[in-house]
Protein backbone atom coordinates (compact mmCIF):
# COMPACT_ATOMS: atom_id res chain seq x y z
CA UNK A 1 0.00 0.00 0.00
CA UNK A 2 3.09 2.44 1.13
CA UNK A 3 3.99 1.66 -2.37
CA UNK A 4 0.85 2.70 -4.41
CA UNK A 5 1.25 5.61 -2.58
CA UNK A 6 4.71 6.87 -3.43
CA UNK A 7 4.40 5.67 -7.20
CA UNK A 8 0.70 6.87 -7.65
CA UNK A 9 0.98 9.69 -5.60
CA UNK A 10 0.36 12.56 -8.66
CA UNK A 11 -3.02 10.66 -9.52
CA UNK A 12 -4.63 10.23 -5.87
CA UNK A 13 -3.67 13.72 -5.14
CA UNK A 14 -5.56 14.97 -8.49
CA UNK A 15 -8.07 12.73 -7.36
CA UNK A 16 -8.25 14.01 -4.09
CA UNK A 17 -8.92 17.42 -5.37
CA UNK A 18 -11.70 16.58 -7.85
CA UNK A 19 -13.04 15.05 -4.91
CA UNK A 20 -12.91 17.92 -2.29
CA UNK A 21 -13.68 20.47 -5.10
CA UNK A 22 -17.06 18.39 -5.72
CA UNK A 23 -17.61 17.63 -2.07
CA UNK A 24 -17.53 21.36 -1.35
CA UNK A 25 -19.73 23.01 -4.07
CA UNK A 26 -22.03 19.89 -3.54
CA UNK A 27 -22.05 20.44 -0.31
CA UNK A 28 -22.29 24.22 -0.35
CA UNK A 29 -25.92 24.11 -3.02
CA UNK A 30 -27.01 20.95 -1.56
CA UNK A 31 -27.14 22.99 1.96
CA UNK A 32 -29.05 26.26 0.25
CA UNK A 33 -31.41 24.47 -1.92
CA UNK A 34 -32.38 21.95 0.92
CA UNK A 35 -32.96 24.48 3.18
CA UNK A 36 -35.12 26.46 0.99
CA UNK A 37 -37.40 23.57 -0.21
CA UNK A 38 -37.48 22.78 3.76
CA UNK A 39 -39.27 26.04 4.12
CA UNK A 40 -41.16 25.44 1.10
CA UNK A 41 -42.78 22.27 2.82
CA UNK A 42 -43.69 24.17 5.94
CA UNK A 43 -45.28 27.44 4.33
CA UNK A 44 -48.80 28.60 5.03
CA UNK A 45 -49.06 28.54 1.22
CA UNK A 46 -50.34 25.11 -0.20
CA UNK A 47 -48.76 25.40 -3.32
CA UNK A 48 -45.44 25.78 -2.14
CA UNK A 49 -46.12 23.07 0.26
CA UNK A 50 -46.95 20.53 -2.98
CA UNK A 51 -43.57 21.83 -4.83
CA UNK A 52 -41.85 21.01 -1.83
CA UNK A 53 -43.32 17.61 -1.25
CA UNK A 54 -42.72 16.81 -4.53
CA UNK A 55 -39.18 17.68 -5.27
CA UNK A 56 -37.72 16.05 -2.02
CA UNK A 57 -40.20 12.57 -3.23
CA UNK A 58 -38.85 12.35 -6.39
CA UNK A 59 -35.09 13.31 -5.84
CA UNK A 60 -35.04 11.26 -2.45
CA UNK A 61 -36.53 8.24 -4.09
CA UNK A 62 -34.27 8.06 -7.32
CA UNK A 63 -30.89 6.36 -7.41
CA UNK A 64 -27.98 8.59 -7.24
CA UNK A 65 -26.17 7.03 -10.26
CA UNK A 66 -29.52 6.96 -12.27
CA UNK A 67 -29.72 11.05 -11.61
CA UNK A 68 -26.29 11.67 -12.84
CA UNK A 69 -26.32 9.25 -15.99
CA UNK A 70 -29.51 11.29 -16.28
CA UNK A 71 -27.14 14.74 -16.97
CA UNK A 72 -24.19 13.23 -17.93
CA UNK A 73 -26.23 10.82 -21.19
CA UNK A 74 -29.61 12.79 -21.92
CA UNK A 75 -28.89 16.92 -21.14
CA UNK A 76 -25.89 16.43 -23.77
CA UNK A 77 -27.99 15.36 -26.37
CA UNK A 78 -30.86 17.76 -25.52
CA UNK A 79 -29.89 21.34 -23.83
CA UNK A 80 -26.03 21.69 -23.40
CA UNK A 81 -22.13 20.04 -23.35
CA UNK A 82 -21.51 18.76 -19.97
CA UNK A 83 -18.66 16.68 -18.48
CA UNK A 84 -18.71 13.97 -16.23
CA UNK A 85 -17.37 15.86 -13.31
CA UNK A 86 -20.36 19.13 -13.62
CA UNK A 87 -22.84 16.47 -14.10
CA UNK A 88 -22.02 14.31 -11.08
CA UNK A 89 -22.00 17.57 -8.84
CA UNK A 90 -25.40 18.50 -9.85
CA UNK A 91 -26.76 15.31 -9.49
CA UNK A 92 -24.91 14.83 -5.90
CA UNK A 93 -26.59 18.08 -4.96
CA UNK A 94 -29.69 17.62 -5.78
CA UNK A 95 -29.64 13.92 -4.50
CA UNK A 96 -28.67 15.22 -0.85
CA UNK A 97 -30.27 19.01 -1.33
CA UNK A 98 -33.66 16.40 -0.78
CA UNK A 99 -32.44 14.38 2.22
CA UNK A 100 -30.90 18.05 3.50
CA UNK A 101 -34.48 19.27 3.06
CA UNK A 102 -36.33 16.15 5.01
CA UNK A 103 -33.39 16.95 7.98
CA UNK A 104 -34.03 20.76 8.15
CA UNK A 105 -37.62 20.00 8.01
CA UNK A 106 -38.05 18.27 10.73
CA UNK A 107 -35.72 20.40 12.93
CA UNK A 108 -37.81 23.67 12.05
CA UNK A 109 -40.99 21.46 13.35
CA UNK A 110 -39.09 20.56 16.24
CA UNK A 111 -39.18 24.64 17.00
CA UNK A 112 -41.69 25.58 19.41
CA UNK A 113 -45.01 27.34 17.39
CA UNK A 114 -44.66 30.10 19.60
CA UNK A 115 -41.13 31.06 18.15
CA UNK A 116 -42.96 31.90 14.43
CA UNK A 117 -46.25 32.95 16.17
CA UNK A 118 -44.29 35.99 18.47
CA UNK A 119 -42.03 36.33 15.68
CA UNK A 120 -45.29 37.37 13.30
CA UNK A 121 -46.92 39.45 16.08
CA UNK A 122 -43.63 41.64 16.41
CA UNK A 123 -44.28 42.53 12.83
CA UNK A 124 -41.41 40.60 11.00
CA UNK A 125 -42.16 38.97 7.61
CA UNK A 126 -42.56 35.16 7.58
CA UNK A 127 -39.04 35.27 5.71
CA UNK A 128 -37.83 37.59 8.44
CA UNK A 129 -39.08 35.29 10.93
CA UNK A 130 -37.86 32.01 9.71
CA UNK A 131 -34.24 33.70 8.80
CA UNK A 132 -33.39 35.28 12.39
CA UNK A 133 -35.94 33.03 15.24
CA UNK A 134 -36.74 30.13 13.83
CA UNK A 135 -34.28 28.87 11.60
CA UNK A 136 -30.92 29.38 13.49
CA UNK A 137 -32.54 27.42 15.99
CA UNK A 138 -33.57 24.64 14.00
CA UNK A 139 -30.24 24.24 12.96
CA UNK A 140 -28.91 23.61 16.14
CA UNK A 141 -30.84 21.08 16.76
CA UNK A 142 -30.59 18.97 13.18
CA UNK A 143 -26.60 19.78 13.24
CA UNK A 144 -26.17 15.80 14.20
CA UNK A 145 -28.52 14.35 10.98
CA UNK A 146 -26.66 17.13 8.99
CA UNK A 147 -23.64 15.82 9.30
CA UNK A 148 -24.12 12.22 8.21
CA UNK A 149 -26.00 13.83 5.33
CA UNK A 150 -22.07 15.68 4.80
CA UNK A 151 -20.41 12.42 5.44
CA UNK A 152 -23.01 11.00 2.93
CA UNK A 153 -22.40 13.14 0.71
CA UNK A 154 -18.55 12.66 0.63
CA UNK A 155 -18.80 9.34 0.18
CA UNK A 156 -21.34 9.08 -2.09
CA UNK A 157 -19.06 11.74 -4.85
CA UNK A 158 -17.47 8.51 -5.41
CA UNK A 159 -20.26 8.72 -8.24
CA UNK A 160 -18.42 10.56 -10.49
CA UNK A 161 -16.11 7.42 -10.99
CA UNK A 162 -18.97 6.19 -13.54
CA UNK A 163 -19.04 9.45 -15.47
CA UNK A 164 -15.22 9.77 -15.74
CA UNK A 165 -15.16 12.79 -13.18
CA UNK A 166 -11.75 12.16 -12.55
CA UNK A 167 -12.36 11.69 -8.81
CA UNK A 168 -10.79 9.51 -6.31
CA UNK A 169 -12.33 6.66 -6.95
CA UNK A 170 -12.00 7.23 -10.77
CA UNK A 171 -8.23 7.17 -10.14
CA UNK A 172 -8.20 4.41 -7.33
CA UNK A 173 -9.82 2.16 -10.31
CA UNK A 174 -7.49 3.45 -12.99
CA UNK A 175 -4.55 2.72 -11.10
CA UNK A 176 -5.73 -0.95 -9.80
CA UNK A 177 -6.21 -1.68 -13.18
CA UNK A 178 -2.93 -0.20 -14.41
CA UNK A 179 -0.99 -2.07 -11.23
CA UNK A 180 -3.31 -4.81 -10.71
CA UNK A 181 -2.80 -4.38 -7.59
CA UNK A 182 -6.05 -4.27 -6.32
CA UNK A 183 -6.41 -4.78 -2.38
CA UNK A 184 -3.58 -2.27 -1.77
CA UNK A 185 -4.83 0.44 -3.74
CA UNK A 186 -8.86 0.47 -2.90
CA UNK A 187 -7.10 0.45 0.93
CA UNK A 188 -4.92 3.59 -0.51
CA UNK A 189 -8.06 5.04 -1.88
CA UNK A 190 -10.11 4.24 1.35
CA UNK A 191 -7.74 5.96 3.64
CA UNK A 192 -7.35 9.03 1.60
CA UNK A 193 -11.72 9.24 2.01
CA UNK A 194 -10.99 8.80 5.86
CA UNK A 195 -8.72 11.70 5.09
CA UNK A 196 -11.87 13.99 4.04
CA UNK A 197 -14.62 11.82 6.23
CA UNK A 198 -13.01 12.04 9.11
CA UNK A 199 -11.98 16.00 10.30
CA UNK A 200 -15.82 16.58 9.02
CA UNK A 201 -17.41 14.21 10.99
CA UNK A 202 -15.21 15.62 14.46
CA UNK A 203 -15.84 19.47 13.25
CA UNK A 204 -19.28 18.26 13.21
CA UNK A 205 -19.41 16.82 16.81
CA UNK A 206 -17.34 20.00 17.98
CA UNK A 207 -20.13 22.02 16.36
CA UNK A 208 -22.69 20.15 17.90
CA UNK A 209 -20.56 20.63 21.52
CA UNK A 210 -20.27 24.07 20.91
CA UNK A 211 -24.21 25.24 20.11
CA UNK A 212 -25.82 22.98 21.91
CA UNK B 1 -5.64 14.48 30.62
CA UNK B 2 -8.31 12.57 29.59
CA UNK B 3 -8.81 14.57 26.33
CA UNK B 4 -4.54 13.33 25.63
CA UNK B 5 -6.15 9.84 26.69
CA UNK B 6 -8.54 9.74 24.16
CA UNK B 7 -5.80 11.42 21.68
CA UNK B 8 -3.56 8.56 22.08
CA UNK B 9 -6.45 6.07 21.83
CA UNK B 10 -7.36 7.49 18.34
CA UNK B 11 -3.85 7.72 17.28
CA UNK B 12 -3.14 3.67 18.43
CA UNK B 13 -6.49 2.75 16.49
CA UNK B 14 -5.33 4.62 13.29
CA UNK B 15 -2.06 2.89 13.18
CA UNK B 16 -3.64 -0.40 14.33
CA UNK B 17 -5.84 -0.09 11.50
CA UNK B 18 -3.15 1.48 8.88
CA UNK B 19 -0.63 -2.03 9.90
CA UNK B 20 -3.83 -4.75 9.43
CA UNK B 21 -4.56 -3.02 5.81
CA UNK B 22 -0.79 -3.20 4.50
CA UNK B 23 -0.32 -6.49 6.20
CA UNK B 24 -3.68 -7.59 4.29
CA UNK B 25 -2.10 -6.00 1.09
CA UNK B 26 0.84 -7.98 1.21
CA UNK B 27 -0.69 -11.63 1.73
CA UNK B 28 -0.68 -13.74 -1.34
CA UNK B 29 -4.29 -15.65 -1.95
CA UNK B 30 -2.61 -17.97 -4.76
CA UNK B 31 -3.31 -21.38 -3.62
CA UNK B 32 -0.46 -24.66 -4.69
CA UNK B 33 -3.60 -26.52 -5.94
CA UNK B 34 -3.12 -28.52 -9.44
CA UNK B 35 -6.52 -26.46 -11.31
CA UNK B 36 -6.29 -29.30 -13.87
CA UNK B 37 -5.73 -32.19 -11.57
CA UNK B 38 -9.07 -30.49 -9.67
CA UNK B 39 -10.97 -29.90 -12.70
CA UNK B 40 -10.73 -33.42 -14.04
CA UNK B 41 -11.69 -34.46 -10.22
CA UNK B 42 -14.87 -32.19 -10.40
CA UNK B 43 -15.50 -32.76 -14.23
CA UNK B 44 -15.91 -29.12 -14.52
CA UNK B 45 -13.93 -26.01 -15.65
CA UNK B 46 -14.64 -22.56 -14.58
CA UNK B 47 -14.35 -19.90 -17.07
CA UNK B 48 -14.35 -16.29 -16.28
CA UNK B 49 -16.00 -14.58 -19.23
CA UNK B 50 -17.81 -11.23 -20.65
CA UNK B 51 -21.20 -10.84 -20.32
CA UNK B 52 -21.44 -7.33 -21.67
CA UNK B 53 -19.27 -8.04 -25.22
CA UNK B 54 -21.39 -8.65 -28.62
CA UNK B 55 -19.99 -11.31 -30.26
CA UNK B 56 -17.59 -12.54 -27.54
CA UNK B 57 -19.60 -12.91 -24.65
CA UNK B 58 -23.15 -11.44 -23.93
CA UNK B 59 -25.92 -12.42 -21.37
CA UNK B 60 -28.81 -13.22 -23.47
CA UNK B 61 -32.04 -12.19 -20.90
CA UNK B 62 -34.03 -14.37 -22.10
CA UNK B 63 -32.49 -17.45 -20.68
CA UNK B 64 -29.86 -15.84 -18.37
CA UNK B 65 -26.88 -17.85 -20.56
CA UNK B 66 -24.07 -16.03 -21.87
CA UNK B 67 -23.76 -16.66 -25.53
CA UNK B 68 -20.66 -15.31 -28.07
CA UNK B 69 -17.65 -16.92 -29.56
CA UNK B 70 -15.45 -16.91 -26.75
CA UNK B 71 -18.52 -19.13 -24.80
CA UNK B 72 -18.67 -21.59 -27.65
CA UNK B 73 -14.78 -21.76 -27.81
CA UNK B 74 -14.49 -21.71 -24.43
CA UNK B 75 -17.08 -25.28 -24.39
CA UNK B 76 -15.25 -26.89 -26.94
CA UNK B 77 -12.23 -26.88 -25.56
CA UNK B 78 -13.69 -27.84 -21.97
CA UNK B 79 -15.23 -30.85 -24.22
CA UNK B 80 -11.74 -31.51 -25.62
CA UNK B 81 -10.10 -31.54 -22.09
CA UNK B 82 -12.50 -33.54 -20.09
CA UNK B 83 -14.30 -35.40 -22.50
CA UNK B 84 -17.95 -35.58 -23.53
CA UNK B 85 -19.71 -35.15 -20.36
CA UNK B 86 -17.29 -31.62 -19.29
CA UNK B 87 -18.86 -29.23 -17.75
CA UNK B 88 -18.39 -25.92 -18.59
CA UNK B 89 -19.36 -23.16 -15.97
CA UNK B 90 -18.91 -19.64 -16.94
CA UNK B 91 -18.79 -16.87 -14.17
CA UNK B 92 -19.52 -13.03 -15.62
CA UNK B 93 -16.13 -10.98 -14.83
CA UNK B 94 -15.68 -6.99 -16.16
CA UNK B 95 -11.66 -6.06 -16.63
CA UNK B 96 -11.38 -4.83 -13.58
CA UNK B 97 -12.37 -8.10 -11.86
CA UNK B 98 -11.23 -10.51 -13.99
CA UNK B 99 -7.56 -10.91 -12.65
CA UNK B 100 -8.70 -10.91 -9.05
CA UNK B 101 -11.17 -13.34 -8.94
CA UNK B 102 -8.39 -15.61 -10.71
CA UNK B 103 -6.41 -14.96 -8.45
CA UNK B 104 -8.48 -15.62 -4.94
CA UNK B 105 -9.85 -19.28 -6.83
CA UNK B 106 -13.35 -18.21 -8.34
CA UNK B 107 -12.73 -19.15 -11.39
CA UNK B 108 -9.67 -21.37 -13.16
CA UNK B 109 -9.26 -19.43 -16.34
CA UNK B 110 -10.06 -16.24 -18.29
CA UNK B 111 -11.11 -15.97 -21.73
CA UNK B 112 -12.47 -12.14 -21.41
CA UNK B 113 -10.80 -10.76 -24.73
CA UNK B 114 -7.84 -10.01 -22.18
CA UNK B 115 -5.07 -8.88 -24.95
CA UNK B 116 -1.30 -10.77 -23.89
CA UNK B 117 1.12 -8.19 -22.82
CA UNK B 118 4.27 -8.19 -21.21
CA UNK B 119 2.74 -6.23 -18.10
CA UNK B 120 0.07 -8.39 -17.43
CA UNK B 121 2.28 -11.63 -18.26
CA UNK B 122 3.99 -10.68 -14.95
CA UNK B 123 0.67 -10.90 -13.20
CA UNK B 124 -1.28 -14.15 -15.00
CA UNK B 125 0.23 -16.35 -17.20
CA UNK B 126 -1.13 -16.67 -20.54
CA UNK B 127 -1.36 -19.80 -23.35
CA UNK B 128 -1.20 -18.96 -26.97
CA UNK B 129 -3.49 -16.41 -28.84
CA UNK B 130 -6.59 -17.69 -29.63
CA UNK B 131 -8.19 -14.72 -31.58
CA UNK B 132 -5.86 -12.02 -33.33
CA UNK B 133 -7.38 -8.33 -32.60
CA UNK B 134 -6.50 -5.14 -33.01
CA UNK B 135 -7.24 -1.91 -31.54
CA UNK B 136 -9.49 0.31 -33.97
CA UNK B 137 -12.27 3.33 -33.62
CA UNK B 138 -15.58 3.51 -33.97
CA UNK B 139 -17.31 7.33 -34.97
CA UNK B 140 -20.89 8.56 -35.77
CA UNK B 141 -21.51 8.18 -39.66
CA UNK B 142 -19.75 11.29 -41.29
CA UNK B 143 -17.63 12.26 -38.42
CA UNK B 144 -14.66 14.10 -39.47
CA UNK B 145 -12.34 11.57 -37.56
CA UNK B 146 -11.13 9.09 -40.19
CA UNK B 147 -8.11 7.51 -38.32
CA UNK B 148 -6.46 7.79 -34.93
CA UNK B 149 -4.30 10.75 -36.50
CA UNK B 150 -7.34 12.74 -36.67
CA UNK B 151 -7.03 12.10 -33.06
CA UNK B 152 -4.20 13.24 -32.37
CA UNK B 153 -5.21 17.14 -31.42
CA UNK B 154 -5.72 19.38 -28.59
CA UNK B 155 -10.06 19.32 -27.44
CA UNK B 156 -9.93 15.66 -29.28
CA UNK B 157 -11.61 13.15 -26.34
CA UNK B 158 -11.71 9.79 -26.73
CA UNK B 159 -13.48 7.27 -24.64
CA UNK B 160 -12.80 4.08 -23.21
CA UNK B 161 -13.37 1.08 -20.59
CA UNK B 162 -11.35 1.11 -17.71
CA UNK B 163 -8.67 -1.46 -17.40
CA UNK B 164 -8.56 -2.27 -21.50
CA UNK B 165 -5.63 -2.06 -22.96
CA UNK B 166 -6.86 0.36 -25.50
CA UNK B 167 -6.66 3.22 -23.25
CA UNK B 168 -2.75 2.64 -22.66
CA UNK B 169 -2.25 2.71 -26.61
CA UNK B 170 -4.45 5.68 -27.30
CA UNK B 171 -1.80 7.75 -24.94
CA UNK B 172 0.95 6.84 -27.93
CA UNK B 173 -1.21 7.03 -30.92
CA UNK B 174 -2.80 10.43 -30.11
CA UNK B 175 -1.05 11.82 -27.03
CA UNK B 176 -3.02 15.18 -27.29
CA UNK B 177 -6.28 13.81 -27.10
CA UNK B 178 -7.89 13.76 -23.40
CA UNK B 179 -8.90 9.94 -22.39
CA UNK B 180 -12.37 9.25 -20.10
CA UNK B 181 -12.57 5.74 -18.90
CA UNK B 182 -15.99 4.46 -17.98
CA UNK B 183 -16.64 1.47 -16.38
CA UNK B 184 -17.83 -0.79 -19.47
CA UNK B 185 -19.02 -0.97 -23.29
CA UNK B 186 -22.64 -0.70 -23.09
CA UNK B 187 -21.72 2.85 -21.02
CA UNK B 188 -18.82 3.68 -23.22
CA UNK B 189 -21.06 3.71 -26.33
CA UNK B 190 -24.31 5.52 -24.78
CA UNK B 191 -21.48 8.33 -23.72
CA UNK B 192 -20.61 8.09 -27.44
CA UNK B 193 -24.39 8.30 -28.42
CA UNK B 194 -24.73 11.11 -26.21
CA UNK B 195 -21.50 13.29 -27.47
CA UNK B 196 -19.40 13.13 -24.50
CA UNK B 197 -16.15 11.88 -26.79
CA UNK B 198 -15.21 12.07 -30.47
CA UNK B 199 -14.34 8.42 -30.94
CA UNK B 200 -14.38 5.67 -28.78
CA UNK B 201 -11.30 3.38 -28.77
CA UNK B 202 -11.11 -0.56 -28.21
CA UNK B 203 -10.49 -3.89 -29.57
CA UNK B 204 -11.85 -4.06 -33.14
CA UNK B 205 -13.95 -7.04 -32.86
CA UNK B 206 -16.14 -5.45 -30.13
CA UNK B 207 -16.55 -2.64 -31.98
CA UNK B 208 -17.30 -4.53 -34.89
CA UNK B 209 -20.09 -6.34 -32.36
CA UNK B 210 -21.35 -2.61 -31.65
CA UNK B 211 -21.28 -1.35 -34.98
CA UNK B 212 -23.88 -4.16 -36.05
CA UNK B 213 -26.51 -3.29 -33.02
CA UNK B 214 -25.67 0.58 -34.17
CA UNK B 215 -26.17 1.23 -37.62
CA UNK B 216 -24.81 4.87 -37.12
CA UNK B 217 -21.51 4.01 -36.46
CA UNK B 218 -19.06 2.84 -37.81
CA UNK B 219 -15.51 1.66 -37.27
CA UNK B 220 -12.82 3.92 -39.15
CA UNK B 221 -9.10 3.44 -40.01
CA UNK B 222 -8.89 -0.12 -39.53
CA UNK B 223 -6.55 -1.54 -36.74
CA UNK B 224 -3.50 0.23 -35.66
CA UNK B 225 -2.00 -2.63 -33.23
CA UNK B 226 -2.11 -5.69 -32.51
CA UNK B 227 -3.81 -7.04 -29.58
CA UNK B 228 -3.69 -10.96 -29.57
CA UNK B 229 -6.10 -12.63 -26.95
CA UNK B 230 -5.09 -14.97 -24.76
CA UNK B 231 -6.47 -17.44 -22.21
CA UNK B 232 -4.99 -16.32 -18.51
CA UNK B 233 -4.33 -18.66 -15.88
CA UNK B 234 -2.54 -18.62 -11.96
CA UNK B 235 1.00 -18.19 -12.15
CA UNK B 236 2.54 -22.19 -11.26
CA UNK B 237 -0.16 -23.68 -13.03
CA UNK B 238 1.82 -24.69 -16.05
CA UNK B 239 0.38 -27.85 -16.39
CA UNK B 240 -3.25 -26.69 -16.85
CA UNK B 241 -1.87 -24.05 -19.23
CA UNK B 242 0.00 -26.31 -21.53
CA UNK B 243 -3.21 -28.35 -21.35
CA UNK B 244 -5.22 -25.66 -22.75
CA UNK B 245 -2.71 -25.12 -25.75
CA UNK B 246 -3.03 -28.31 -26.57
CA UNK B 247 -7.07 -27.92 -26.62
CA UNK B 248 -6.67 -25.04 -28.50
CA UNK B 249 -4.35 -26.85 -31.06
CA UNK B 250 -6.61 -29.31 -30.89
CA UNK B 251 -10.34 -27.00 -32.15
CA UNK B 252 -8.18 -25.35 -34.58
CA UNK B 253 -7.46 -28.67 -36.04
CA UNK B 254 -10.19 -30.23 -36.39
CA UNK B 255 -12.15 -26.91 -38.12
CA UNK B 256 -14.42 -26.10 -34.72
CA UNK B 257 -12.56 -23.09 -34.40
CA UNK B 258 -13.26 -21.64 -38.14
CA UNK B 259 -16.45 -22.72 -37.82
CA UNK B 260 -17.21 -20.64 -34.40
CA UNK B 261 -15.61 -18.10 -36.52
CA UNK B 262 -17.88 -17.85 -39.53
CA UNK B 263 -20.99 -18.06 -36.87
CA UNK B 264 -20.26 -15.55 -34.93
CA UNK B 265 -18.12 -13.30 -37.05
CA UNK B 266 -19.17 -14.08 -40.78
CA UNK B 267 -21.76 -11.63 -40.88
CA UNK B 268 -20.05 -9.28 -39.69
CA UNK B 269 -19.26 -5.72 -42.69
CA UNK B 270 -15.56 -5.05 -42.27
CA UNK B 271 -14.72 -8.37 -40.60
CA UNK B 272 -11.79 -10.61 -42.62
CA UNK B 273 -12.56 -13.92 -42.16
CA UNK B 274 -10.16 -15.42 -44.50
CA UNK B 275 -7.17 -13.58 -42.58
CA UNK B 276 -8.25 -14.71 -39.21
CA UNK B 277 -9.47 -18.00 -39.86
CA UNK B 278 -6.80 -20.86 -38.55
Amino acid sequence: MIHIFATQWQSLLYGLGQTLLCSIIALFFSLIIGSLFAIFEIMPNKLMRIIGRVYVEIFRNIPLLVITMFFFVVLPLYVTKINGFTAGTIGLTIYTSAFIAETVRSGIQSVDEGQMEGALSNGLSFWQSMRFIVLPQAFKIVIPPLGNQFINLVKNSSVLAFVAGFDLMYQGNMIANDTLQTMPTFFAVGILYLIITMPLSYYMRHLEKKLA
Amino acid sequence: MRKRWRFIGLLSALALLLITMTSCGTKTALSDQDVLQNDIKNNTITWGVKADTKLFGLMNVKNSQVQGFEIDLAKAMTKEILGKNGKAVFVPVTSQTRVPLLRNGNIDAIMATMTINPERAKQVDFTRSYFDAGQAILVKKGSPIHSVKDLNKKGAVVLGVTGSNSVQNIGKFAPKARVLQLSDYAQALTALKSKQGDALTTDNGILYGMSVENPGYVVVGGAFTNEPYGIAVNKGQTKFKNRLNKALTKVEKDGTYNKLLDKWFGHVKGFNYEEMKR
